[in-house]
């Protein structure tokens, strides 16, 4: 595969969802703002943020599962605009869904929720043919055929994603949005769901958008990170770059954070503790997102959003104060 | 390996990799089994269920096979031969009694079908009557509770689906139609109907049903499907925000694909329970229509009219009353019964 090529190309993304507050008034609430970046094919892109900074919203938007507010996404340099590019772009993009549990339909047998794809777009000519392919995904992600005619209740955590996966990967896609995918499941099956996410990137040829806030579980599997915060995306980089040399403010509190299993590391490590929370979406500070909470912020935080200004090769920050910043190393030694 | 007695070392022979005969062994296949064909295996395991579906099947072939041989009519009067004096030795007679004619052909040799039931005022026998009544009174049940189901789905699921301005508009509406007063617009609906059927209905098919029948059902199609529509809307709303409908939309599904793969079968129980109620309260309101002279045309019985006529001779007669009501309540509860089956089976959660 070719190294360069752009596979997803996200340009100005936005995506408001209006809240109700009080009678007939409706605020915006901005879970995505002017997110842009770029996926190349073979890759995965990890994408990291606390809870609610608008993580799982850029990936159900980038599959047109919610209508962006505004901006463009390109699609093997292909723009996703009209009803019949999303059917298309539907046939080439899936996803993998957080909760094994609720997104599987208690109704429907492992068969048919693997089979509801092919059925959808009319890939499967005569059932023989649609049975030898469901078998064929169920081999994939290693589960047994005779698993086929069970309902999902009948599965553990592990197995369920699993059958997720064999239904994101049933229209052999390119590119898979991986939807905190393990969050769900405890640390040995994500141990092997992960794996596996890796084997089949590799049989396949998949390009990946993979969502987590599990850091370690990011790094593991991600070529670049993408650092979310407040529906902006303030920190791109390559994986081992973001954890060795993280610029901004956020990111190094965020990779400090990181449990080490490590007891004399971890002691040497210092961790740095933001202050206060996470500001609600619906009254998000002016100018940069981060500065209620950043100790460097200043009057230009307040008065202008930093752009996404690549500061060494590769390496994208939206920080005003990087020089500040980078001057002070606190190196994290990860085992 | 040497092991000592008491040490706790793992003997590492008895950990050997399985073979794959003993592998083959492990494995329990099951065949492969429709969703339809498990709840049925399910149902078949509730007792009680199964023996209220026995009886509603033995109510209903009885109440379309019997009258097809029985050697009475529910509108012939016994005893009424033209151009002979009216034999009244026929009315009221009592269970198992014989007019003089028939116990003249008895003495004669002649085997009689004995008067189950005994006859009415009128002398025409009770027993088919009760038959007759029990098939109109399933039919109407059944065929309103079909069309309520329906239209009550399919209003119900769009709108709960589709939301927003669409939801808003239907869900108006059926406030509007919740606000009017049902008996008052049945009757109104009923009346009506029937002047204007009357003449239209002569000729087809449907004029051996009677205009009162169909009127009544229209009445069911207009105004009942309202509750069925909003419990409908109320579900969807709240399984539409599962992930696996967001997983069919990310698959590329659209919205009638949706409704009826996802979204209708995760509310099968609300729904078959709600129609198994819907069959007995239809069953009611048409024998307080019959009651009123809207219902069935007159000679035809149904189980309601039956039960009014009987109020009547009601110090003389009771079991007139009775028995339509004991055939009403074995319906009604066999139905609920039934019906409760029916919900436990087809949730495959329950399933141990």
């Amino acid at each position: 595969m070719s190294e360069n090529k752009n596979l997803v190309e996200i340009k100005h993304l936005k995506e408001y969802f209006n809240v109700n507050v009080g009678f007939f008034k409706s605020k915006p609430l901005k879970a995505v703002d002017d997110v842009s970046f770029t996926i190349k094919k073979g890759e995965t892109l990890g994408l990291v943020g606390e809870s609610g900074c608008g993580k799982t919203t850029v990936g159900r938007t980038i599959l047109n599962l919610y209508k962006p507010t505004a901006g463009e996404i390109w699609y093997d340099g292909k723009l996703i605009k009209t009803k019949e590019d999303i059917h298309e772009f539907r046939k080439k993009a899936t996803m993998v869904f957080q909760d094994p549990y609720s997104s599987l339909n208690p109704r429907m047998t492992v068969s048919d929720i693997i089979g509801e794809p092919l059925d959808v777009h009319n890939l499967c000519s005569s059932k023989a043919e649609r049975r030898e392919r469901i078998l064929e995904l169920m081999n994939y992600v290693g589960l047994n055929s005779e698993h086929a005619s069970r309902y999902a209740h009948e599965f553990s955590g592990g197995q369920r994603q699993r059958i997720g996966i064999a239904r994101a990967l049933a229209v052999n896609p390119e590119f898979i949005v991986c939807d905190e995918p393990v969050s769900a499941l405890d640390v040995s099956i994500q141990a092997q769901v992960i794996n596996m996410f890796d084997e089949l990137q590799d049989k396949l040829g998949l390009t990946y958008l993979f969502i987590a806030h599990d850091l370690l579980v990011v790094r593991h599997i991600s070529d670049r990170i993408a650092v979310m915060y407040l529906g902006k995306m303030v920190e791109l980089a390559d994986a081992k770059e973001i954890y060795d040399n993280p610029l901004h403010p956020y990111s190094k509190s965020l990779i400090s954070a990181v449990p080490i299993p490590d007891p004399k590391i971890a002691r040497a490590n210092k961790r740095i503790v933001l202050s206060g929370d996470i500001p609600s979406p619906l009254n998000a500070p002016s100018g940069c997102p981060f500065r209620t909470r950043c100790p460097y912020a200043d009057e230009a935080c307040a008065a202008s959003m930093p752009e996404l200004n690549e500061v060494s090769k590769d390496h994208f920050v939206a920080c005003h104060h990087i020089e500040d910043v980078s001057r002070i190393k606190n190196k994290i030694v990860l085992n | 390996m040497d092991i000592t007695k008491l040490s706790a070392q793992v003997n590492m022979d008895d950990f050997i990799p399985a073979t794959d005969e003993e592998k083959e062994y492990m494995v329990q296949m099951r065949p492969s089994s429709t969703f339809f064909k498990d709840s049925v295996k399910r149902l078949l395991k509730n007792k009680v269920a199964t023996v209220c579906f026995f009886i509603i099947v033995i109510i209903a072939l009885a109440a379309i096979f019997i009258p097809m041989f029985w050697p009475y009519s529910y509108d012939s009067m016994l005893g009424m031969t033209p151009g002979k004096p009216v034999d009244n030795s026929f009315k009221d007679l009592r269970p198992f009694e014989y007019g003089k004619s028939e116990l003249k052909r008895i003495e004669a040799g002649e085997s009689v079908v004995p008067h189950i039931f005994g006859t009415d005022s009128q002398g025409r026998d009770y027993f088919i009557r009760v038959v007759y009544g029990t098939r109109i009174s399933l039919a109407v049940g059944f065929f309103a509770s079909l069309i309520v189901l329906i239209i009550g789905m399919t209003i119900g699921s769009v709108a709960g689906y589709a939301g927003g301005a669409v939801d808003l508009v239907i869900m108006r509406i059926v406030d509007i139609i919740y606000s009017l007063p049902d008996m008052l617009m049945v009757i109104l609906l009923s009346s009506v109907l029937k002047v204007v059927m009357e003449g239209a209905l002569d000729g087809t098919v449907l004029a051996k049903i009677g205009s009162n029948i169909i009127s009544l059902f229209i009445v069911f199609g207009v105004l009942y499907w309202v509750s069925m529509a909003r419990l409908i809307r109320g579900q969807i709303l709240s399984l539409r925000e599962q992930e696996y409908v967001l997983a069919a939309e990310a698959a590329g599904a659209k919205g009638k694909w949706i409704i009826l793969k996802h979204l209708i079968p995760n509310c099968f129980s609300v729904i078959i329970i709600s129609t198994a109620l819907q069959i007995p309260s239809a069953i009611f309101t048409e024998s307080y229509l019959s009651f009123l002279g809207l219902g069935v045309n007159a000679p035809m019985p149904s189980l309601g009219s039956l039960a009014s006529d009987a109020l009547n001779g009601i110090s003389s007669y009771p079991y007139r009353l009775i028995i339509p009501a004991i055939v009403i309540s074995l319906i009604v509860l066999s139905l609920n019964l039934f019906g409760d089956g029916l919900r436990d089976a087809f949730d495959p959660k329950l399933d141990t």
